[in-house]
C-alpha cells in the first residue's frame, strides 16, 4: 500500500511503501527525499551575515534553532562572549518557539487520530505565542532575531510586560491540556501502546528529543551541553517511562510548561546592556560541532571554517533524520491505521531532512551522490551533448 | 390519508423528496455548523451545503479505468431511493399514511442498504483506498447492526407492535421509551452515529489513514448524491429515534382542529431531531476515531452486551405487567 508522495495525512512530500498483512504493518520502507533543497552547499556560498537567514529558513517551525545552531558554533570559533540581554533574549524566543512548535505538534497528533476539536483549540491558543513572537521580532515564523554576536534587536518594556500579561492565560491552557490527555478515552486509547520504544530500542537506533525522553533516556542537550542561559534558570527535563505515543505526548505538553515558566523567568531576569557586540567579519581556521536542542530533537551543525569570511562546509543533522529509524521499527506488527500517528509522533520535518540520493534506473539502488560525481556527471553529458 | 393526489403530495412534495431533500441539507449545514462553534471556529454559511450539492451535480464525472460504470452511476440512486423510502414510514405529521404492521423492519433493512453500497462501491473502485475502506465499512456493519437493530426492537416488544406509528402512539398514552428505555436509546444512538459513520466511528473514511475509503474514486454526480443519502440517513435515522424513543411528533394530549395537530406535530418533529442533531454533533466534536479492532471490542463486548440486557429487562417487565 502506498501512502505518498502526495497524501491527505501527509503536509510535506515522503513516501512510505508499506507491506501489510491484513491491517497488520509487516515492513515499511522509506522513500525521503522529494524537496532537496540544496542548502548546505548554498551556505558555502554566502558569507556569515547572509547565511543566517539562510540557514533559519531550513526549517518554518524550528526557525531560530537552525540560526542559533550556526551564531552559536560561529561564535565559539571567533572566541566572542555575547552579552548577557541577547543571551536572555535567545532564549526567549527558543523556548517560544518550542511552545508553539510542541502546540502545533499537538494539534497534528489530535487530527491524525481524528480528533479535530483539539486541533483546532491547540491551533487557536498558539495564535497567542505566534502574536509574541511577532511583536518581538516582527515576523511569526522566521524570526530573524539572531545575528553573529547577539540578537538584532531589543525587547521593549512595553514588549516584555505584554508577553507576560499573555503568560497566565497560556499556562491555564496547557493545565485543560494535560486533563485533556490524560482523560479523553478515545485519544487513550489510540495513543497508549502504540508505537511502543524501550529504553534500549532508542539507544540502539539513535532517537532524539521527546521520542528519547517518552522511553526514559534522560538527555537534554540545554542540560548536558549547556547554552545560552539554561545554567541560569530554573528549569527540568521532562521524562516519561511509557515509550508509546502516549510518553511523548506526555513529554511534550510537560516540557510546554517548563518552556512556560522559562519564558517566564527570563523576561522578568531580563538584564540590562547592550544586545550585541561587533563580530569580526572573518573567522579563523577551525572545526566545531554545534548541538541544540531544538522542539524536535538535538539539532547539530557541523561548521567548518577556512579563514575567510565564509564557511568551508557546514553540515545540518537534523532531528528528523535522527528519529526516522526508530520510527520504521516501531511501526512493525502495528496497526495500518496506527501509521499516520505513530510518524506525526516523532513530528517529522521532511524538507529538512532531504538529502540527494540517486536512482539508477536499471538496478533501481538508492545511493548518495557527492558532489564532485554529480559535476562530473554533468561535464560528460555537456560534452555527450556537444556544443548547442 | 387516502386518494391519489394527497399520497403523491406526501411522497413527491412534502414530508416527502422535496421537503426531505431541503431539510437533510439544512441539517448538515447545521451539524456543520454547530461543530465549528464548538472548536471555536465560524464554520460555514448556512447555504454551503446546498451551493456544494448543486455545484457538484454539475462537475465532470470520472470514471475509473476497467470499472462498470452502470453499477456506479445506479449505486448512488439506488441508496438514495432506499433511504428516502424509509423516511416515508417514519412519522413527520402524526402518524405516516404508508404504515403497516412490520414497517419497523423495513426501515431498518431499508437503512442498511447504503452501507452496502458504500461497500461495493468501494470493493469496486479498483484502488487500495477504496477497497480497504471497503471492507472496514462492512467490517463495522457486522459490529453495530446487531446492538442496533436490537435497541430499535425493544420498543417493539415493550409496545406488543411492529409498526412505527403504533409504537409512537403508545408512547403517547404511556410514557417515552427515552425514560422506560434509557439503555436502549443510548445503544441507538451510538449505533446510529456509527452507521452514519461519524467520528468516533468514521473508520472507514479515516481521512488521514485512508484518504476518504470508499469516497476515493467518486467524483461529480456521484459525490452529490451519496452526500446527500448521507444526509437523508441523518435526518431518516434521527427521525426513526424520534419516534421510537422521543414520543414521536405527536401532543400527548388531542388537539383540535385536526390542521392544528398536523402542524404542532410538524413543529414537534424539527424540535426533536435537531435536539438529536446537537447530541450526534456533541459525540462527534468530542471524540477522536477508534481503530476497528478496538471498535470490535468495544461493539461486541459492552455495546452488544448492553443491547441485550435492555431486551432481557423488556421482556421480563412484559411478563411481570404488561401480559397480565
Amino acid at each position: 500500500m502506498p501512502i505518498g508522495p502526495h497524501h491527505p495525512a501527509l503536509k510535506e512530500p515522503v513516501n512510505f511503501r508499506v507491506i501489510a498483512d491484513g491491517e497488520k504493518i509487516v515492513r515499511l520502507e522509506l522513500d525521503l527525499s522529494y524537496n532537496h533543497r540544496g542548502i548546505e552547499k548554498a551556505a558555502e556560498q554566502r558569507d556569515f551575515i547572509r547565511v543566517l537567514p539562510l540557514l533559519e529558513r531550513v526549517c518554518g517551525i524550528c526557525s531560530h534553532s537552525h540560526s542559533s545552531a550556526f551564531a552559536k558554533g560561529i561564535e565559539e570559533i571567533m572566541q566572542i562572549e555575547i552579552p548577557p540581554r541577547a543571551q536572555y533574549i535567545r532564549t526567549i524566543i527558543a523556548e517560544l518557539e518550542r511552545m508553539h512548535s510542541h502546540l502545533l505538534w499537538l494539534g497534528v497528533a489530535a487530527h491524525e487520530i481524528g480528533f479535530n476539536t483539539l486541533f483546532m483549540w491547540t491551533w487557536r491558543d498558539r495564535e497567542l505565542v505566534q502574536d509574541t513572537l511577532e511583536e518581538m521580532s516582527g515576523n511569526r515564523v522566521h524570526y530573524g532575531m539572531n545575528e553573529v554576536g547577539g540578537v538584532r534587536c531589543d525587547l521593549t518594556p512595553h514588549q516584555v510586560s505584554t508577553a507576560l500579561e499573555r503568560l497566565p492565560f497560556l499556562e491555564e491552557r496547557i493545565y485543560q491540556y494535560v486533563d485533556m490527555v490524560n482523560a479523553q478515552q478515545t485519544l487513550l486509547l489510540r495513543f497508549k501502546g502504540v508505537g511502543k520504544l524501550t529504553r534500549e530500542e532508542v539507544l540502539k537506533y539513535g532517537a532524539v528529543g521527546p521520542t528519547a525522553r517518552a522511553s526514559g533516556v534522560d538527555y537534554d542537550a540545554r542540560r548536558d551541553d549547556p547554552y545560552f542561559v539554561y545554567t541560569e534558570v530554573p528549569w527540568n527535563v521532562v521524562t516519561d517511562t511509557n515509550g508509546d505515543v502516549y510518553g511523548r505526548t506526555c513529554v511534550r505538553i510537560g516540557e510546554l510548561r517548563e518552556s512556560a515558566s522559562i519564558v517566564r523567568y527570563c523576561l522578568e531576569n531580563l538584564p540590562e546592556g547592550p544586545v550585541r557586540v561587533n563580530a569580526p567579519k572573518i573567522a579563523p581556521e577551525g572545526e566545531i560541532f554545534s548541538r541544540y536542542e531544538a522542539p524536535r530533537g538535538e539539532l547539530a551543525h557541523f561548521i567548518r571554517t577556512n579563514g575567510t569570511n565564509k564557511v568551508e562546509r557546514v553540515d545540518i543533522r537534523t532531528p528528523t533524520l535522527a528519529n526516522w529509524t526508530s520510527v520504521a521499527m516501531c511501526l512493525v506488527d502495528q496497526n495500518l491505521a496506527d501509521i499516520p500517528v505513530i510518524v506525526a509522533a516523532i513530528d517529522p520535518c521532511l524538507s529538512c531532512t532531504s538529502r540527494i540520493t540517486l536512482i539508477s534506473t536499471p538496478g533501481r539502488k538508492p545511493g548518495i551522490v557527492t558532489f564532485d560525481e554529480l559535476r562530473k556527471r554533468g561535464q560528460t553529458y555537456c560534452q555527450e551533448q556537444g556544443p548547442p | 390519508m387516502t386518494g391519489l393526489l394527497p399520497g403523491l403530495v406526501y411522497v413527491f412534495l412534502f414530508p416527502g423528496f422535496i421537503f426531505l431533500v431541503m431539510y437533510a441539507l439544512f441539517f448538515e449545514s447545521l451539524d456543520r455548523k454547530i461543530t465549528a462553534r464548538m472548536q471555536n471556529r465560524v464554520g460555514p454559511p448556512i447555504v454551503q451545503p446546498f451551493a456544494d450539492f448543486i455545484k457538484m451535480l454539475g462537475k465532470e464525472v470520472i470514471d475509473v479505468d476497467g470499472v462498470d460504470r452502470k453499477v456506479f452511476d445506479a449505486a448512488p440512486v439506488v441508496a438514495l431511493a432506499a433511504v428516502m423510502t424509509a423516511f416515508l414510514y417514519v412519522p413527520v405529521l402524526g402518524v405516516s399514511p404508508f404504515g403497516f404492521q412490520g414497517d419497523l423492519v423495513l426501515v431498518l433493512y431499508l437503512l442498511t442498504i447504503p452501507t452496502v453500497v458504500l461497500f461495493i462501491m468501494g470493493w469496486l473502485s479498483r484502488n487500495i483506498f477504496s477497497s480497504i475502506g471497503g471492507v472496514r465499512v462492512i467490517t463495522q456493519m457486522f459490529i453495530y447492526e446487531v446492538p442496533f437493530f436490537l435497541a430499535l426492537l425493544t420498543p417493539a416488544l415493550m409496545a406488543g407492535t411492529w409498526s412505527i406509528s403504533e409504537i409512537m402512539l403508545w408512547q403517547q398514552q404511556n410514557m417515552w421509551f427515552m425514560i422506560l428505555q434509557p439503555i436502549g436509546f443510548i445503544v441507538a444512538l451510538i449505533g446510529l452515529q456509527a452507521k452514519l459513520e461519524r467520528p468516533p466511528f468514521d473508520i472507514p473514511e479515516a481521512e488521514t489513514e485512508i484518504v476518504a475509503g470508499p469516497w476515493t474514486e467518486l467524483t461529480g454526480r456521484r459525490l452529490a448524491l451519496m452526500h446527500l443519502v448521507k444526509d437523508v440517513s441523518l435526518v431518516t435515522g434521527c427521525a426513526l429515534i424520534t419516534a421510537l424513543f422521543l414520543g414521536g411528533p405527536v401532543l400527548p394530549w388531542a388537539v383540535t382542529p385536526a390542521w392544528l395537530g398536523i402542524i404542532a406535530g410538524f413543529c414537534i418533529f424539527v424540535v426533536k431531531t435537531l435536539a438529536l442533531l446537537l447530541v450526534l454533533s456533541s459525540i462527534k466534536v468530542a471524540t477522536g476515531r477508534i481503530r476497528i479492532d478496538q471498535l470490535n471490542t468495544i461493539g461486541w463486548k459492552y455495546i452488544a452486551s448492553a443491547s441485550l440486557l435492555q431486551v432481557a429487562i423488556v421482556l421480563i417487565i412484559n411478563y411481570r405487567w404488561v401480559s397480565t
